[in-house]
Formats: structure tokens, sequence, C-alpha cells
């Protein structure tokens, strides 16, 4: 019992001191990312903490790594839930209704109180604003955010007869890509795929690139009806399932997400789908020649936008509260963001971080950058509503059916759309 | 009963305060949970300012209604049948071959015990590798042989066995340490007995050390049952119970359910559920083998 | 070929084939972990080696402080387990008491009835406790083993009686003989039953996962858990570098000690 005791005495005086240290001088910050590490990410955001920390010294950053960003909003629930919850955090803007409704977070508006910050707040892309607000208030504050783009090795363009610098532009123009792309051996086993749009873990974030393009979209603003048996939404998938079966452009059933970027270096497809978020890690390991596009057209251009803005917990002091938003304002300002953007390729979240010179001569070397830019034109908001963890499941499970032949696409979405509106119904 | 009656008072206060800090805890996380499980499933999950109310068997109406439960539950029953046999039964085989006369028998027996010290966790990744279409090393040898390429866990059909795979190789290393240290214990003489007889080794193993194994297949196969329900590390890197649930389990349903969707009193009944489980089962499992069992 | 020795040729092959089908996977983490990253999933003979994903991986994550955590974890469960199980098991081998029979059986309930399962509860019950993410709140519902105190009892049942009526009649307490008969006697069960445990807690998951947030109590599965999530693509050679660097210490420990751990097994009566 006497480790127990040396702990728990342990533990009670560490607690005395964090709370001592927080009323005396220095404002702790626990603040929670979902980057992985071993890349550039983590390290940048670790060196960018840390240089504000170097230029802060009455604030004291702790940066947890808290894995994927499903780890991360589950950790934080759980921390939310446990009474400890981090005072700012990295989390998927589609999480927003959830947080909300967990009462763990509180918007910007309240703490933006000068001139300056409130302009602040109006800065960024209105893309990555659309899953930022809600109800007239901004909850979350885009930073690593992404879309995605298509990545195409030149050199298998190149050998399959195709002008290594156009990539698809419409759906019908990838199948017949893919088609030329994909190569197989004497026994009629393919050694290189057409193309890779990955579907495990989270499907329905791609498949939101194909209904996009199809004209339609998921769910409405309020995030309390979806719209998953439009026959739209079935073509979409159609579209998706065919590219398998009827095309054999890509390899069929779930495709891993994890292993797409090195399914892409390994030449085993000569397209992917994939997060403006691997542009570095792309980069840095093809052993190719690479473009990067535009998603494909059908009805009209289009691409969700993705990934995390910084939140505000409502469990902690008002310095902490203040010191967090004096934080993710610089961390934001378009010198960090580009100095994260060039580190990582996820989009800088506002337009002036495009103009810093860092920035100017990054793009200058390397124009690839500016294609998830542009595509923000064309953008959507993530599908996000309320239940949202529950929501993307059922559509993913629907998704997932229909990719693997257990269902037909109608059946699979009219099934989920089904179960999704008796859920939300409490929402209405 | 000669002794006086105070001696044996102070016996039993003596029993009662040794079992005291042990019971405290034992009550706290086991039992009382247990029934505060059942007693939540009864009631709606409390959510943001709304209370839990009792609801009756609404939760249970919810479940059979469920048609994930019902593949989660099926997915599970299978992962049990599968993995508990053939564990055990290449434990003993493993148990066998180390404990007799083997070259290398050093680096045999580390190798069947190595994945017993792996983090499930972290050799889940290595697994993934093995089975990613393609570039993966089984396709890789597949490869070799002019054979396809497989999605071994992108495939609705392939993905729970490939799931059990990983589970067998990471516990019968384990359970091969029990059947040793019982096969090493058996008298040699016993051996030596049969062979004067002529008996063949196949005679010997059948009439003579699987009998004397007894107490420890059911020992090891009570292990086996509860692991089988409660490992569930590798799913949450391999599949995340996909494609379409194929390859979910229910201690990882209950998770999902809880700590994903919040939805405590829901996974509260789910949870019921594996109780009821695995107590039939370890039941069932004890009086069935226990008649073939003599423990001292 | 004579018949016994086609039998101990054909044993011994089997033997081996499936020790190198066990061990491929260790080959492979050690394969990737040695090779730069694009050699990861290539396997040329002549690759060149590096260390580098093993500075990598240290870097890119407070290992130290996830095996430290670890350490305390494992010690903090075996003391714990150790103490109680050891009360317990004394008590139902050697005291007559009334109830003894209904709470063996309470206790043996809890072979079936395990922790891992009951996660929603005792989530519960550890907030409520304030105890989220402390390392406490992940030994604790484990320290009560309902297997530890099986274990035990069976052994300290097998101890003589007359040594427990000779320390008595010097005139031991209970306390004393427990310590001075009973626990030097069952030496070979504490090893046998400490080795599991510690092979268990070392690479326990989802209860950790769901109990800890923070650096400071994460233990190494959960670390290691995040370290390799794959939101921007896996990396083999640097997971697999840290999956050699966190379980290498219980692996050389079970190289070392293989013998005395069957042996033990064995004295223990565990079979």
């Amino acid at each position: 019992m006497t480790l127990m005791k040396t702990m728990t005495t342990t533990l009670g005086a560490a607690a005395l001191l964090a709370s001592t240290a927080t009323t005396a001088l220095a404002v702790d910050l626990q603040f929670f990312f979902p980057v992985a590490v071993g890349g550039k990410a983590a390290d940048t955001i670790q060196a960018l903490t840390d240089e504000y920390a170097a230029a802060n010294p009455d604030v004291k950053i702790d940066a947890v790594y808290a894995g994927s960003y499903q780890d991360t909003i589950t950790k934080t629930l759980t921390a939310v839930r446990g009474g400890t919850p981090p005072q700012l955090s990295v989390i998927l803007s589609v999480d927003m209704f959830t947080l909300i409704e967990e009462d763990a977070i509180i918007p910007f508006d309240g703490l933006a109180k000068s001139d300056a910050d409130k302009a602040w707040l109006t800065s960024f892309y209105p893309a990555f604003m659309d899953n930022s607000m809600t109800g007239g208030k901004t909850y979350g504050i885009p930073f690593q955010r992404s879309t995605p783009v298509l990545y195409w090795n030149k050199e298998a363009f190149k050998e399959a007869g195709l002008d290594p610098e156009t990539p698809p532009a419409t759906w019908e123009e990838q199948i017949a890509f893919g088609k030329k792309l994909t190569k197989r051996d004497a026994n009629g086993n393919v050694t290189q795929w057409g193309m890779r749009i990955p579907s495990s873990g989270f499907p329905y974030w791609l498949f939101q690139g194909l209904t996009t393009q199809n004209d339609v979209i998921l769910a409405n603003d309020a995030g309390n009806k979806t719209n998953f048996d439009d026959p739209k939404v079935v073509e979409a998938l159609q579209y998706l399932v065919d590219l398998s079966a009827k095309h054999e452009v890509m390899q069929p059933g779930i495709i891993e997400w994890g292993s797409t970027p090195k399914a892409f270096f390994e030449g085993q497809t000569a397209m992917m789908w994939t997060t403006t978020g691997n542009l570095t890690n792309v980069r840095d390991n093809a052993p190719f020649d690479f473009g990067v596009g535009m998603l494909p057209a059908n009805k009209r251009r289009g691409a969700p936008t993705g990934g995390g803005n910084f939140y505000i917990f409502k469990d902690s002091t008002d310095e902490q509260k203040a010191a967090s938003f004096e934080f993710i304002k610089w961390i934001t300002a378009p010198e960090q963001a580009a100095k994260w953007t060039i580190a990582t390729g996820y989009v800088a979240p506002r337009p002036d971080a495009w103009e810093t010179p860092a920035m100017k001569q990054y793009v200058a070397d390397f124009p690839p950058a500016l294609v998830a830019r542009d595509q923000l034109e064309y953008a959507v908001a993530e599908l996000s509503t309320y239940q949202n963890q529950r929501i993307t499941t059922i559509l993913n499970d629907a998704l997932e059916a229909a990719i693997t032949g257990q269902k037909a696409p109608a059946a699979a979405l009219e099934e989920a759309q089904a179960e999704a509106d008796r859920i939300l119904a409490d929402y209405r | 009963m000669t002794r006086p009656s105070l001696t044996l008072r102070r016996e039993w206060v003596h029993g009662w305060l040794l079992l005291t800090p042990a019971l405290v805890l034992l009550f706290a996380f086991t039992h009382l949970p247990a029934v505060t499980t059942i007693w939540d499933s009864f009631f709606s999950t409390p959510r943001g300012r709304r209370e839990a109310k009792f609801v009756g068997l609404r939760n249970y109406e919810t479940l059979l209604a469920d048609d994930t439960f019902w593949q989660v539950l099926s997915n599970s029953l299978w992962y049990a049948a599968v993995t508990i046999p053939v564990s055990v039964g290449l434990a003993l085989l493993m148990a066998l071959w180390v404990d007799g006369r083997l070259s290398g028998r050093g680096f045999v027996r580390l190798a069947y015990f190595a994945p017993t010290v792996l983090p499930l966790i972290a050799v889940a990744n290595i697994w993934m590798f093995f089975y990613t279409p393609g570039f993966g090393l089984i396709d890789q040898i597949r490869g070799a042989f002019g054979l396809p390429e497989v999605n071994w866990l992108g495939n609705p059909d392939l993905a729970l066995g490939s799931v059990m795979v990983v589970a067998i190789w990471k516990e019968a290393g384990f359970f091969m340490i029990f059947y040793l240290a019982a096969l090493q214990s058996i008298p040699p003489q016993l051996r030596e007995a049969a062979a004067i007889e002529g008996a063949s080794r196949w005679t010997f193993f059948r009439r003579v050390t699987f009998p004397l194994l007894m107490p420890t297949t059911l020992f090891v196969s009570v292990n086996a049952v509860i692991n089988s329900f409660r490992m569930v590390d590798h799913v949450f890197v391999m599949t995340e119970g996909g494609p379409d649930n194929a390859s979910s389990l229910l201690l990882f349903y209950i998770y999902e359910t809880a700590f994903k969707y919040w939805d405590t009193a829901y996974a509260s009944t789910l949870t019921v559920v594996l109780l009821v489980l695995l107590s039939a089962l370890a039941l069932g499992q004890f009086f069935l083998l226990d008649k073939r069992v003599h423990y001292r | 070929m004579s018949r016994t020795a086609l039998d101990r040729w054909l044993n011994t092959t089997g033997a081996w084939a499936l020790a190198l089908l066990w061990f491929l996977p260790l080959i492979f983490a050690v394969w990737t972990a040695v090779h730069p990253g694009e050699f990861a999933t290539r396997f040329a003979p002549l690759a060149p080696l590096t260390g580098e994903n093993f500075v990598n991986a240290w870097n890119a994550a407070p290992f130290a402080r996830y095996f430290l955590n670890s350490f305390l974890l494992v010690t903090f469960i075996l003391i714990g387990q150790f103490v109680l199980c050891t009360l317990a098991a004394y008590a139902f081998a050697r005291f007559t008491f009334p109830g003894s029979g209904v709470l063996f059986a309470l206790v043996l309930l809890q072979l079936l009835v395990m922790p891992d399962i009951l996660i929603v509860e005792n989530y519960a019950t550890m907030r409520m406790l304030g105890l989220i993410d402390t390392i406490a709140a992940i030994g604790l519902p484990y320290i009560a083993s309902g297997f530890g105190i099986f274990l035990l009892r069976q052994t300290f049942k097998t101890v003589p009686k007359e040594l427990d009526e000779a320390a008595r009649v010097e005139g031991a307490g209970p306390l004393t003989v427990l310590w001075r008969v009973y626990i030097p006697l069952a030496k070979p069960t504490y090893l046998a039953y400490g080795l599991v445990s510690v092979s268990h807690h070392w690479n326990n998951f989802l209860w950790p996962l769901i109990v800890t947030n923070s650096v400071e109590t994460r233990p190494v599965t959960v670390g290691l858990s995040v370290f390799a999530s794959v939101d921007q693509g896996i990396d083999w050679s640097i997971i697999n570098a840290a999956t050699l660097m966190t379980s290498g210490p219980l692996l050389i420990a079970f190289m070392l000690f293989q013998r005395q751990f069957v042996q033990s097994f064995m004295r223990a009566g565990i079979r």
C-alpha cells in the first residue's frame, strides 16, 4: 500500500502545485492535438508552441498528442465527462455540434472584445467557417484544415500513353484514364490499379466529394435532417461501386486509408484521392514525379472541407480562456499559418497567410500547394449533424455494405436514411 | 466442536479481517458495477440537462431490433467458437513439441511465447502490413506463385477470419506455458512403463497424457473463453469493426456505444448480454468438463 | 528411415515451421525498424541498415515517460495483488468462518466477470472518486484478483498443517505464521502469478485507453496506439521501431528467465 500512498501524495502535491502556479503567475494550458507524430506536423506544432512559450513566459502550454481525430474527440469527451477537460484542443470541425451538446465549449465571440479581435474572427476563408459557426456564433477557429485532392503518378501516366501533366477532369475521364492505367500481368493479376479512393474508417468524407460533384448536399445546415436516399446520392454511390465492380479500375473491397500513401509510393495505384494534409508526406517520399489536382467534376466541381478547428473549453478559468484565445490568435496568424502549411500541406486558413514571403516562395517552388486553396471555391462543409458520431457511422456502414457488394446502393442508403431519421427526430 | 466459542469467534473475526481489503475492492469494481449495469439497462441515457428516466424494457426492445447487435453477437460467437479450440489445440501441440527432444528447443519455445509478451495493440500494425493487399507480405508470397491479390481486411467474408488468426497467434503461446508445466510434472516412469508394454506414442498420449492434462485443459479453456470476449485491441487498429461491422466484436461495440456515442444506457444493456453469455458459457464448460476432471 | 526417425523428423520440421511462422511478425518488425522507410515493404537482402527509426521514434513521443508509467502501473498492481490476494487466500485456506463458501463463490465469479468488461460502470465509479487520469485508476479494478486469490488458496492448502501448528505453539500470531510459513512455501506461485500479471498489465489497452488522458498517466500501450494513428498515413518503420523498443525489456526478460518461468508454473501447480 505504500506505493499507492506515495502516489496519492505525489498526485495531491502535483495538483496543489498546479493550482498555486495558476493563481500566482503562470497560466497553464493543456492542449490536445491530433496529427501523426514522427512526421513534420507534430514537430511543427511542438516548435510553434515552444516559440510561443519562449515569447510569453507567463503562459505554460502542455501540447498533448492525442492520437487520430477519432481518438482526440473520444479522449476530449472522456476528459470533459471526467471533469478534467483540456483548455483548448484541435478537433474535427464536424464535432462542433457534439461539443455544444455536451456543453463543453464556449463561443469565441465573448472573448473577442476589441475591434481588432472581432475583425480577426472574420479573417478566415468562408468555406472553412461553414463548419465553425452555428446560430450566429463562432465556436471553432480553422487551423488544421484540409480538403481531399487527387494525386497522380506522372511516370505511370507517361507509361500508359497519357499526358503526364493532365489529370482527369470529369468522372468519365477518371474511368477512361483508370482503365489505361490498370496493369495486369500474364496471369491476369493486377499489378497496378488505376485509382484508389480509400474507404476504411471514415468513407463518408471522400464519398462526400462524389456527392458534391453530383450536386447534392448530404445534410441540412441545422444538422437535423440528412439526405442519404436522394437519387443523386445513390447515383454517386453507384459510381463509386462501379469503379471496382464494373470498370475494374480500383481494388475491390474496403480500401485502407492508412496504407494509401504507401500504396501510391509503391506503384500499387497510379492515382489516389486523399487529404491535402498528406502533401508533404508525398513530396518527401514519392520516388517518382507526381502531380496534384482538384477532384474530377461531374455535374459540378466539388469537395468537402475537412480537418480540425481550435476549440476553447468551458471548464477553465477566465485567465486560461483569455490565454487560450491569445495563443490561438497567434498560431493562426499569417506567419505561423504559413509555417504550418509549408510543413504539412494543410491549407492555411486565411487569405493573408498566402501573401507572406515564406509562402510565396514555397508556392513558387511547389505550385501543387495551391491546388487545395483554389479548390476551396468549390468546397462545401463536411457532413455534420447532431449525434454526429452516430450518424456518420450509419452512413459509413451503408457505404461499406455497398462497396463490398453486401447491399445495393439504393437499398443501403434507404436503410441509412431511415435510421438517421429515427435518431434525428428528437432534434427537429 | 469442543473448542471454546471465544477462540472460534476470534477465528471468525480474523478470517473476515483478512478478507476485507480484497472484498471491498472486489465489490467496488466487480460485483457492484455488475449489478448497476443491470440496473442502468432499465433507464435512459442522461444527456446534457436531460436526466435518466426509467424506461422499463425499452433498451432491450432496441437491442432486439438492432441489426448491428445481432451481427456483432454472431461475430463474437464465431470468434469464440473458432479461436478457443484452435488456440488451445495449438497450445497443446506446441507444448508437446517443446517438451520433447527437439533441436533448437530454446528458440522454438521463445518463438511460440513471444506473441504473449508483445502488446496486441502494437503487433496489430504488423499484421495489418501482412494483410495489406498487393504489397503486403501475404500477397507478395501469393504473387510469387502467380496468385491474385486478396483484400483480407476489406472483404466482409474474410475480415473476421483475419482478425481471428491474430488472436490465435497471440493466445496459443500463453496457453502453451500451462500445458508445458503440466507435461513436465508427469512422472517419466509412466512413459518408461508404457514403452516396456509396447504402447505407441499416440496410445500413450490418448490413454495417459491427455487424461492427466484434463485439469489444465479446463483451466486453459476457461481462460480462453474469457479472453475471446475480452481481446479486442487488434480490432481497433486493423478494421475498426468494419467493413460494415463484419469484424466488430461485442466488447468493441460496447466501447463504441459508450465512449463514441455516449449512449451509456444502451452500452449497459449490451454489457448485460455479455455477462449472461459469459456466465452461461463458463458454467456450461465447467459442468461439461468437470465430470472428467479430477481436481485435488 | 526408420519409423521413429521419420516421426522425429516430422515433429522437428513441424515444430520449426510453426515457430518460424510465429516469429514472422517479430522478424518483420526488426526488418522494418533497421532499414530506411522505402524498404519497409521490400525485402532486398542488401538494403542499407539504419538506426534512425529508433532515434525518430524515441524523439517523436515521450516513450521514457510511458515506460515509467507502465512500470509504476505494473508495480502498483503487483504489490497490491500480492498483499490483498495473500490475505484473502490465507483466510479461505486456513480459517473457518460463516459465509466463507458464499464469499469464495463471489471471488470465483470474478474469473468470469472481469473488470475489462465493466468499463462503463467502472468509468463512472472512477469519475465519482475523482480518479480519472491517474495511474491508480488504471490499477485499482485489478488489484483484488479472483484468479490470484484462487491460485494462492490452492497453494496454501497444500502447506502441511503441522508446520502451521508448530509455529502457533511457539506463540506466533496468524500474520506471523502467514509470513514465516505460508509465503516462503508459495514462492513459485508468486513468481508464476507475478509473471502472468506483469505481462497482462504491461499489455493491457482498453481500460487504460478509457481512463487516461495525458502523457503523465498513459502506459506504453496507449502511447503506442496514439503514436501509430493513421490519419496521415501509416509509417511502419517508425511504428515497429517503437514497438520493439517498448516490448524489448519483457522479451529479453523472458529469454533470460524462460526456464525458471516454466519451472515456477510447474511447481506452483498451475496446470
